[in-house]
């Protein structure tokens, strides 16, 4: 365990002038109103991200993405938010391309974290990346028409640009697309089709390169050499994740993840609603943790709407922000129980351990029911604080004291929860679990992450702290009232599956203390106000980007959202894109599998903890 | 048919039109065979282990011990779809994932139920809109259940449960066109979707065909013109 001080970094106009006068032309810093960081170059974008790697710190990239600028200088932006694991602020650096021909030079071999995220890229906008060994399409199939996230791509059931439709409001009479779409469903054939264009390019490339033949003799033993697919519909793959893998006997020689099974067009969605809107989308993308998820979001925008100034905005108050932490860390606890309950579900102790788990985060999960409505997608937080104080009283049904009581008064229920169940919870558990011995055999020395990769790979969170590195948004660039608490930052030492338990068992310790201190403090603002703003319909004025990042119970979550001036864009993001922790955390998954056997893939993948609705969006 | 346990509560399955004297109520029970046999299936009817977004993860929640699935003699779940009887489609389809999950079903072996837990298994739900959702399952594999929510809570999901118990029970053995499998053979196997540059259902091809004419028919009217 160890804590961290973020050291008081460089600002970033400090940084961006010492880059010009290193790059001299190269390196323009962005003057887009609201806009930050440097625009670069595009021929000299690897030059610039490598002296930021090696010379200046950055060793970080959290998220890289693409913006469609169409109609406001017709270019492809791509947007990449570089950080340094001492702690400190972003320092976003871009590079555009115009649209016809996009290319834009892989960072792969800075940052390896850059893989997904520019197969993403190429897949969702249609930019190439010269220089990526292996750039296809990752969440949609070989073959489908066109590249959805561009601005002028329309799905089937297009309707307008921007929510709210004018149609439903404020006239009502309602016209649906679907109700004129020929096939009766949500599809949408290019125009110039024909019959002959009717078949499955889609699973070709997932066995590209590799040697399908069988029997093919290694060394002394002779194994056969197989190729398994695990997934999309496997028990163990927590949702519908699927993995190319090829055998050697029993022992693996390369992983593919394939993944987009859940693609549920999050994105796309999200830039057609208006800015609250997207609150309730933001619930399940992890839906296990919706809480902390909302909490990203609203920092993203909230970030926005201080930058613009925006009229009847103030910042949450006090309580609102206790609420807030109270109800993340409880997420936290939450997660880590389930996840930890599932990992062991993974080794093969079924369901006993997950129920355990279950059992406590129902009594959580009632809660979370009486403050917000909802027992997993609360759509809780608002811009500017939380949507309602909590209730006085839980009409629960779980069990907590005994069988009778079923009406509780909240700050009692919460008193009991905070300091006794839940810590007596974390002592059961690690009572039967850290030193079984199944466990132990299972989970030492296996699926190892060493530090300077992770870091590498963008991992974040649970699987990034596991190999030592001390990493947490919480600590490194704080947020909300974090800096008023006390915690620590749990670390691992080797980086395997055991140090990732230990890692997640350690943290909801520092939960519990951390409910510890907000749990008076709760009791003190009581009757204060928890929303200050006017309206929940902000418009954004002058536009401008923001990134929004929390650290949520999977790592790092983050948001970058950019709108554009003007009436007709600023009540909607322009651009909404989600940093998904379950995402990137997978670019590790071959390196960790590598030479291990089949059985420990699936404890390896339980280890980094992922969810589908995220991974996907 | 007589028992002397108590937990099989003999009354449920016995025909009420059929008097009993008062001593024999709860060791007699007296029956018709399609009786007998849709309350054998729908005492133990297992689902498939296959959780698809958020939905599964209420799902899970309804097996665990609060809510307890185990009352309904469906606590085992089976990841093979071999032994599976009852297919609870948890969460938003995917034209990618629509493929597999009609692979799936057609791999059961009849009797077969299948059950659309939630809104976006029943319509497409919040993402209904998105260029990669299938605006519910029934466009592909027949649905007996719907259950409304998002997600459901695991109470609403149990009543789906006992409204689909209750289907099993009304099913008749005399009357061979009630349901599929009491016909003679198996009935057909759902055509497999295909990803060509969207998706495409081998169902629909009549429809496609006419509108890549209607199509090419257009294009031509606009070049005589020019
Ligand atoms: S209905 Fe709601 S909870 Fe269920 S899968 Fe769809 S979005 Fe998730």
């Amino acid at each position: 365990m160890s804590d961290q001080a973020p050291e008081i970094a460089v600002s970033q106009e400090q940084m961006v002038r010492t880059l010009q006068e290193r790059f001299g032309n190269v390196v323009k810093p962005d003057d887009r109103g609201n806009f930050e960081g440097v625009i670069v170059d595009r021929d000299k974008l690897v030059d610039v991200a490598t002296a930021l790697r090696d010379d200046y710190g950055y060793d970080y990239l959290s998220s890289a993405t693409a913006v469609d600028y169409l109609g406001f200088g017709d270019h492809f932006e791509m947007v990449y938010h570089c950080y340094k694991t001492t702690g400190g602020p972003a320092l976003v650096v871009k590079a555009q391309t115009p649209r016809d021909v996009a290319t834009i030079p892989s960072l792969i071999n800075v940052w390896s974290g850059a893989d997904f995220q520019e197969r993403e890229a190429y897949d969702l906008m249609g930019i190439h990346f010269p220089g990526h060994p292996n750039l296809k399409r990752i969440l949609m199939w070989e073959g489908f028409d066109g590249h959805p996230m561009r601005k002028d791509w329309h799905e089937a059931y297009f309707e307008e640009e921007h929510k709210p439709f004018d149609n439903r409001h404020p006239d009502g009479w309602v016209k649906r697309s679907e109700e004129y779409n020929p096939f009766g469903r949500n599809v949408k054939y290019p125009q110039g089709m024909t019959l002959a264009d009717v078949h499955d390019i889609s699973e070709i490339d997932h066995y590209e390169g590799l040697n399908l033949g069988v029997d093919i003799e290694y060394g002394a033993i002779d194994t056969d050499r197989l190729i398994v697919n695990m997934g999309p519909h496997h028990p163990s793959t927590h949702g519908v994740f699927r993995m190319v893998v090829t055998l050697d006997g029993e022992t693996v020689e390369t992983l593919e993840p394939v993944m987009g099974y859940l693609h549920r067009n999050h994105e796309k969605i999200g830039e057609r609603n208006a800015w609250i809107m997207n609150m309730p989308f933001t619930d399940r993308l992890d839906y296990i943790s919706s809480m902390s998820n909302n909490h990203g979001y609203a920092l993203a925008v909230e970030h926005l709407m201080e930058k613009n100034a925006i009229r009847g905005y103030s910042a949450p108050t006090e309580r609102a922000e206790l609420i807030r932490i109270l109800m993340v860390e409880m997420t936290r606890f939450v997660n880590h129980i389930w996840s930890i309950g599932f990992l062991l579900n993974d080794l093969g102790a079924f369901f006993t351990p997950a129920l355990y788990a279950i059992e406590e985060r129902e009594i959580i999960l009632d809660f979370f029911e009486a403050a917000s409505g909802s027992r997993m997608m609360c759509n809780y937080m608002r811009f500017g604080g939380v949507y309602k104080d909590i209730p006085e009283r839980i009409r629960a049904q779980a069990v907590l004291e005994n069988d009778i009581i079923r009406d509780f008064d909240t700050m009692q229920y919460l008193r009991t929860l905070i300091y006794e169940r839940l810590p007596r919870f974390i002592e059961e558990y690690d009572r039967l679990l850290t030193r079984n011995e199944l466990v132990l055999t299972r989970c030492q020395g296996v699926g190892i992450l060493p530090g300077d990769m992770a870091i590498a790979m963008s991992a974040a969170g649970p699987v990034l702290r596991a190999s030592g590195v001390p990493y947490d948004v919480r600590r490194a660039d704080p947020y909300s009232i974090y800096p008023e608490l006390e915690f620590d930052v749990i670390t691992g030492t080797n980086g395997d599956v055991y140090d990732r338990f230990l890692v997640r068992m350690g943290e909801m310790r520092e939960s519990i203390r951390i409910l510890q201190q907000v749990f008076p403090r709760l009791e003190e603002t009581k009757g204060q106000p928890v929303f200050g703003m006017d309206s929940y319909v902000p418009r954004m004025g002058n536009g401008g980007e923001s990134y929004g990042r929390v650290e949520n119970p999977k790592g790092e979550l983050g948001y970058y959202v950019v709108s554009m001036p003007g009436k007709d864009y600023d009540q909607n993001p322009w651009r909404y894109h989600v940093r998904a922790p379950s995402f990137i955390n997978l670019t590790g998954l071959e390196e960790m599998c590598k030479g291990h056997k089949v059985a420990d893939i699936v404890v390896i993948l339980g280890s980094i903890d992922i969810v589908l609705g995220e991974t996907d969006r | 048919m007589t028992t002397g346990k108590d937990h099989i509560d003999l009354r449920e399955l016995h025909n009420s039109e059929i008097p009993l004297p008062d001593g024999l109520q709860n060791n007699v029970a007296l029956t018709t065979l399609s009786q007998l046999y849709n309350w054998g299936r729908a005492r133990s009817t297992w689902p498939l282990l296959f959780g698809l977004a958020c939905c599964a993860i209420e799902m899970i929640a309804t097996a665990a011990a609060r809510y307890d699935l185990s009352r309904f003699g469906m606590e085992v779940m089976r990841a093979s779809p071999r032994q599976a009887d009852l297919l609870i489609v948890s969460g938003t389809v995917t034209k990618k994932m629509v493929v597999p999950i009609v692979r799936i079903f057609n791999q059961m072996p009849e009797p077969r139920y299948a059950l659309a837990m939630g809104a976006c298994a029943s319509g497409g739900g919040p993402f209904k809109e998105g260029y990669n959702v299938v605006s519910g399952i029934d466009k592909f594999i027949p649905v007996d259940v719907y259950v409304p929510g998002c997600p459901p809570t695991p109470q609403a999901l149990l009543y789906g449960l006992i409204t689909l118990h209750r289907k099993m029970e009304s099913s008749s053995l005399n009357n061979i066109n009630s349901v599929p499998w009491y016909g003679r053979g198996p009935s057909d196997e759902i055509p497999l979707p295909i990803l060509g540059p969207d998706i495409i259902d081998p169902r629909q091809t009549e429809i496609l065909r006419k509108e890549i004419e209607s199509f090419n028919a257009s294009m031509q009217e606009m070049q005589a013109e020019a």
